[in-house]
Parts: structure tokens; C-alpha cells; sequence
């Protein structure tokens, strides 16, 4: 039987569509993976000496202290990215197999993934270096496989709290503001954590309990599986309780209004959108560690611009870019339908639009940091909208990526969403407007810098028709083969 | 009203449709039949501009179809789910689609009612959204969508296959309705050989890319529809 499942297993892999995108990209991946490992070993062997050298103490204790949130993390990950192992079963269902083996298998194959073995990268190299240093032997295994049984919890714990979004977020914000409170030395919950990592070193014996809880929760997984394999249970995609909505204020607005109804609409009901915008809102943030000076290598002046893009431009970035395919099911509804292309254009830069003056409103509270850091917010929100709504759009027309609006996976970087066209017009989004400002800034003074760069935001808007109309002409060139895309599900 | 000059969509080295002319007059119920392959949605997608023809053009009321969009605003169409909005509600849907058509939500109150019997009591004030409907249930949204907004031609692929018997008998007579106005241009393709000789009054069968029949429905179609498909794919010495 498990014959069966691993031939079933291969084949799916070797046929899946991303695997069949081109060789320039899986090449680049490749190299993206050994990069990644590389680091980690780096950073497993170096771990140890940077402590030491740095002075922050017994290395083992330091890596104990950080742990919780080092687990958090990788929860997170895993909850946004791996995937369930439900989603392939319905086929098994009704043919001669035991539930047992079914569950077991799907379970099983959660174990071998990606998200549990990486870490072995960081921690193995990492217990290596204890060793040689002359840690206590048994201490460290028991410290290894302690943790290993850790990470193998967090296995469990997504597949039992997979789509219960309440309990996730109530979750991150705790551990948010956990290690907010620990940066502003109120509370330290390291404190408490600690200890209980530092006893898997110091009383070996105590490295079972992981294990026997990896156990209990593997056990709770299996049978929670077991119970709800009905098609109207466990395996059931979730139906929510619709309501029509109206929002009749938008009338006003014409054909506009009913597209950004509908674009409201999009983004309120499907996960992938939602993920999209809570994380253009954190983008909000990604500003407070250029203004508080915490990375010594964003202090140089021209950075300040690089923040005010982000900070301001953090919806264009996330939710702009895929443009084109948060419509991809309904596409060929949108171009057989009484749409002009310009208006379904408009309506969308519109939306991006909208949406950095409200981030930029909201991130007003950079003031508190002087007026000159919210003054580098505003004029990158202005060459967002002046510039980079049209590049985002027009990067737009050669994303062929559909996106399938009920699922979170793949919401962060979509490996097929990076072709050699988008990145190379990532360059005008960002290089350009601090180029911009560094010539203003070192040729004549501060002032001038940002005055150049405003320029070129309204210099954008003042040709805005113009500009619409060479993007309206490369979606249409590229219209048959979006729509040939996009019927091909990844 | 609709012209076909010379088309021809081509995939590689196969042909998968090859229309030397057809004429479609204003008014006409056109029907069109063949079997899996035989180029009936590829048809369709040219005359929505979906995808491209190889060579060849399509004329609609005038307009050249993969040149200008000012066919859209009286053609309407129903080809499969990609043609709903899953995450709206069937009202909400429905409001979207006439505003698009210069119809507003009181406009659609109106003409949804009329409606009712073919909802069956299954579509409207639901509590659910689109793509949690049943199959049958998405297809009578999206064919009652394609008659908001008074379109002068309606496309509708396959419009009977997975609707209950109940729909498929109400689906006829909004459908004989439609072809009694003779503003209306109704274009629809259908398996059900039955269902398409009571509501067409023209019948083209389409085989391997071509057009093989083109006949005026009367009495005797049926029965000559089910002698071509019997003997369709069957070598020329069985035949007798």
C-alpha cells in the first residue's frame, strides 16, 4: 500500500505545473535553497563564537533564552506556508484502502517536510560546536533531541489548529506583544522560558517530556483525522453565512464605484486577499527601523526615501502587484463582460490610490520621530502614486500567476510571480526615486532631494492619461495569453 | 448580425475549427451540436473575443471583434463558472452585472422576479455565496445574468447539461420566449439533441473543427440529427 501512495506521491511532484516553469527559475531556486542552508550551517557553527566573542554570555543560554521565539516563529511560517495534508484524500476515499493507513500516511508525510528537517541545519552544526567545546555530552543530545521533538510539536500543533484563524491570531498578537514588552524592558517572558530550555541541558532526563508530548499530539492528530474523515466533516471546505452588502455611498463614483465595490468585496471574503492587506499594513511599520536608527546600515540619508516607499506603498507592494490575477477566476468574465479595459484599469489604480493616502494618514505617527522623517513618508507616498501605481500596473500584465483566492499558501513570494520582467521593473520602484533623491541631496542640499522626487511623482500624474494608454495597449497584447493562463490551474 | 469570415484556430499542427462562412441573421435562434472536440467552445470563445483566431475574423452587428469592444455592450454571455464571481452573493452578482449594463438595483428587482420559477426557490436571499452553490445552481445564475441588460445576442454554452429536469423545461420556454423577439439573437450549443430541435429554429452541426449540416429545424431534424450521430466516427463500409 504505501507502494501505491509513494508512486502516487512521485508522479504528482514530477507533473505538477511549477515544476514544469522554466529552467531559469527552478535554477535560481536551487541555488535560493543551498544559499539558505549555507547560512544556516554558517550560522550554526558561527552561533557559538559570535556569542562569545560578542559577550553576551554562555552561548547555550542565550540560544535558550531566544528559543520560544525562534518556535513561534517557525509556527507562523508554518501556518502561513506548509501544506495540509487533507487536501489530497478525498480521491482515497472510496477505494479498498483502510482509513488507518490513509490518515497515517498524510499525517506521516507532514513529518518528512521541509519545515521539520531545515532546522536540523541551524541545530545540529549548533550541538556540534557544543561538543567540541566540551559541554557536557549526555547534557547536549538530551538538548538536541529535545528540541527536535519541539519542532515536531509545532508539526502537530499547525495540522490541529490549521484554519482556526481566531486561535492563530490571538496567539501571534500575545507573542506580539510579548516581545514588544521584552524590547521595552517591562516583561520579560524569556525569563520563564528559559529555564525550561536550559533543563533539557542540565537534567537530561527532562528531554522525555517533549517527547512524550510530540506523542500526545501526534496521537490527538491522528484521531482527529480518524473522526472527521466524511466529506461533510473534516474534509469539508468551510462555508461562511453570506450577506449582501451594498455600499450604496459608492454609487456616486459610476462604473468606478461598482468595480471598487466589487474590489471591497474581494478583499473582505477570501483569505489570500486578507493575508495581502494585513500585511501591507505591517509595512507601516518597516519604517521604525530605519527613523529609530536600530540597523546601523539604513542610516545613511538616502534611506529615509527607501522607507517612505514601503511605509507608504506597503498595500501597492502586496496587493497591487498581482493585480490582474486576484481576478483570475472570473477573468474571462471581466473580458467578454461590458468593460472597457481603461476603466477596469482605472478603477484599480484608483484602489491603490486610495490606499496609500490612508497609509499615509495612519502613518502620521512617524511625526514623532520629526517632521523630517514624515516629510520623506509623504514624498514617497507621492512618487507611489504618481510612478509606481502605473509600473505596478504594468508589471501586472506579464504576471500570468492565477491566484486562488481561498487559499493562504504560496501568499508569500509566489516563485512563478518573479519573472526577469517584474524583477527588472522592480528597479524603477526602488532604486530609482532614491537615485532621484541623492541627486538632489548631494548636488544641492536635503530640501532639493526631495523636491526631485516629488517631481517625478507629479511629472507621473500630470501624464497619467498617457501612460494609461501604452498600459491599456500591453494588456491587450497580452490579454489571449492571460486568459490562457489562467485557465490552467497551478 | 454576426458574420463568420474564413476562421480558422489552430493549436500546433491541429485544426480545431474551420469555418469557411456562416451567417448568423438578427433574430435567428441558432443551435449549435457536436460532439466533445468538435469545436462548439472554441466558437464561442472567438465570438467573445477570449481567444484568438488564427486566421479569419468575426463580425458582430458591425464591429470586428478582436479589433474594437464595442460589441460588448450588446453581447452577453454564459460559457462556464469562470463567468461568476465566487465570492458575491447571486443578488450581488446580479446587481454587478447590471450596473455593468447601465441597469440599476431597482432595474433588477424588477426583471428578478420574473425569474422565479426557473430559481426554484434555490438562488435568491440564500445566505450564501456563489461559490458555495451547487453546480446546477451557479449555471442558473449565470445564464439568468446573461439576459440582464437587454443584450441584442446571447451565447450560451451548453446551458442544459446539469440543471434538473424542472429547469431544463422552464430554461426551454424563457429560451422559446427569447427567440419569439426577434431583436434578440440567441446562440446556444447543446448535447441534447431533444432540448435544441425544440428551441432553435436553426441547427449546425459542427464535426472535428467543421461544419458538416446547417439545417432548418422542422419535424424530420430530429431524427435526422440521431442518424448522423449514430453512424459519426463509424467507418464509411458499416454504414451501407
Amino acid at each position: 500500500m504505501l507502494k501505491h501512495f509513494l508512486t502516487l506521491e512521485w508522479i504528482s511532484f514530477f507533473r505538477s505545473a511549477s515544476f514544469k516553469s522554466n529552467l531559469g527559475i527552478k535554477i535560481l531556486m536551487i541555488f535560493g535553497a543551498l544559499y539558505f542552508m549555507f547560512v544556516f550551517l554558517a550560522m550554526g557553527v558561527g552561533a557559538y563564537y559570535i556569542i562569545k566573542k560578542e559577550g553576551w554570555g554562555d552561548p547555550l543560554e542565550v540560544v535558550n533564552q531566544f528559543l520560544i521565539y525562534y518556535l513561534v516563529a517557525d509556527l507562523y511560517l508554518r501556518y502561513m506556508l506548509q501544506k495540509m495534508p487533507i487536501t489530497n484524500i478525498k480521491p482515497l476515499l472510496y477505494l479498498p484502502v483502510e482509513k488507518n493507513q490513509v490518515v497515517g500516511y498524510s499525517l506521516g508525510k507532514t513529518v518528512i517536510s521541509f519545515f521539520n528537517w531545515s532546522h536540523t541545519f541551524f541545530f545540529l552544526p549548533f550541538a556540534i560546536v557544543l561538543l567540541v567545546e566540551g559541554y557536557n555530552p549526555t547534557g547536549v543530545i538530551a538538548w538536541q533531541l529535545g528540541i527536535m521533538a519541539l519542532i515536531f510539536c509545532n508539526n502537530f500543533i499547525n495540522v490541529l489548529v490549521n484554519n482556526k484563524d481566531q486561535v492563530f491570531y490571538a496567539v501571534l498578537a500575545f507573542i506580539t506583544i510579548m516581545g514588544a514588552c521584552q524590547y521595552f524592558n517591562l516583561f520579560d517572558i524569556t525569563q520563564y522560558t528559559a529555564p525550561l530550555f536550559n533543563a533539557l541541558y542540565q537534567i537530561p532526563l527532562t528531554a522525555l517530556l517533549p517527547w512524550v508530548m510530540l506523542f500526545a499530539l501526534a496521537v490527538s492528530a491522528f484521531t482527529y483525522f480518524r473522526r472527521h474523515m466524511y466529506l461533510d466533516a473534516g474534509l469539508a471546505s468551510k462555508k461562511s453565512v453570506a450577506k449582501t452588502e451594498d455600499y450604496t455611498w459608492l454609487n456616486r463614483f459610476g462604473n468606478l464605484g461598482t468595480f471598487l465595490k466589487n474590489d471591497i468585496k474581494l478583499i473582505k471574503r477570501n483569505k489570500r486577499s486578507k493575508t495581502s492587506v494585513i500585511m501591507s499594513f505591517l509595512f507601516i511599520f518597516y519604517g521604525l527601523l530605519f527613523f529609530t536608527g536600530g540597523i546601523e546600515a539604513y542610516d545613511g540619508p538616502v534611506w529615509k526615501i527607501f522607507a517612505g516607499i514601503f511605509v507608504s506603498g506597503g498595500f501597492l507592494f502586496s496587493f497591487g502587484q498581482f493585480v490582474p490575477s486576484w481576478d483570475s477566476a472570473y477573468y474571462p468574465l471581466m473580458m467578454s463582460q461590458n468593460i472597457k479595459y481603461k476603466e477596469y484599469l482605472n478603477s484599480k489604480w484608483y484602489l491603490m490610490v486610495i490606499a496609500t493616502i490612508i497609509t499615509t494618514v495612519l502613518a502620521s505617527f512617524y511625526l514623532y520621530f520629526g517632521l523630517d522623517a514624515y516629510l520623506a513618508i509623504i514624498v514617497g507616498a507621492i512618487y507611489n502614486i504618481g510612478v509606481n501605481s502605473y509600473l505596478v500596473l504594468w508589471g501586472g500584465a506579464y504576471i500570468k500567476t492565477p491566484i486562488d483566492l481561498s487559499s493562504n499558501k504560496k501568499a508569500f513570494g509566489d516563485k512563478q510571480a518573479f519573472n526577469s520582467k517584474t524583477l527588472l521593473l522592480t528597479l524603477p520602484k526602488l532604486i530609482l526615486p532614491l537615485g532621484f533623491y541623492a541627486l538632489g541631496h548631494y548636488l544641492i542640499n536635503p530640501t532639493a532631494g526631495y523636491i526631485f522626487v516629488v517631481m517625478a511623482g507629479v511629472l507621473g500624474f500630470a501624464f497619467k492619461n498617457k501612460v494609461f494608454k501604452m498600459i491599456e495597449h500591453i494588456y491587450k497584447k497580452e490579454k489571449y495569453k492571460t486568459l490562457a493562463a489562467y485557465k490552467q490551474k497551478a | 448580425m454576426i458574420k463568420i469570415e474564413n476562421i480558422t484556430k489552430t493549436y500546433g499542427s491541429a485544426t480545431v475549427l474551420n469555418i469557411a462562412n456562416l451567417e448568423i441573421p438578427k433574430g435567428q435562434s441558432f443551435g449549435l451540436v457536436g460532439n466533445n472536440g468538435a469545436g462548439k467552445t472554441t466558437l464561442f470563445s472567438l465570438l467573445l473575443d477570449l481567444i484568438q483566431p488564427t486566421t479569419g475574423h468575426i463580425i458582430n452587428n458591425g464591429v470586428l471583434i478582436d479589433e474594437s469592444e464595442a460589441w460588448k455592450p450588446f453581447t452577453s454571455a454564459f460559457i462556464d463558472e469562470t463567468f461568476l464571481i465566487g465570492y458575491l452573493t447571486p443578488e450581488e452578482y446580479f446587481y454587478f452585472i447590471g450596473e455593468l449594463r447601465g441597469q440599476n438595483k431597482a432595474d433588477i428587482d424588477a426583471l428578478l422576479p420574473e425569474f422565479e420559477g426557473f430559481f426554484h426557490g434555490e438562488i435568491l436571499g440564500q445566505k450564501k455565496y456563489l461559490r458555495d452553490l451547487s453546480k446546477g445552481n451557479q449555471k442558473k445564475v449565470g445564464i439568468v445574468a446573461s439576459f440582464i441588460g437587454k443584450p441584442e445576442v446571447i451565447i450560451l454554452d451548453e446551458p442544459f447539461a446539469n440543471l434538473d429536469p424542472t429547469t431544463q423545461i422552464r430554461l426551454k420556454g424563457i429560451i422559446k420566449e427569447l427567440a419569439n423577439n426577434r431583436e434578440v439573437t440567441v446562440l446556444i450549443s447543446s448535447h441534447d439533441l431533444i432540448h435544441v430541435t425544440e428551441v432553435c429554429e436553426r441547427i449546425v452541426v459542427l464535426q472535428k473543427g467543421e461544419t458538416v449540416k446547417d439545417i432548418r429545424t422542422s419535424t424530420e431534424t430530429l431524427k435526422e440529427l440521431e442518424v448522423f450521430f449514430e453512424s459519426e466516427g463509424m467507418p464509411k463500409s458499416q454504414l451501407g
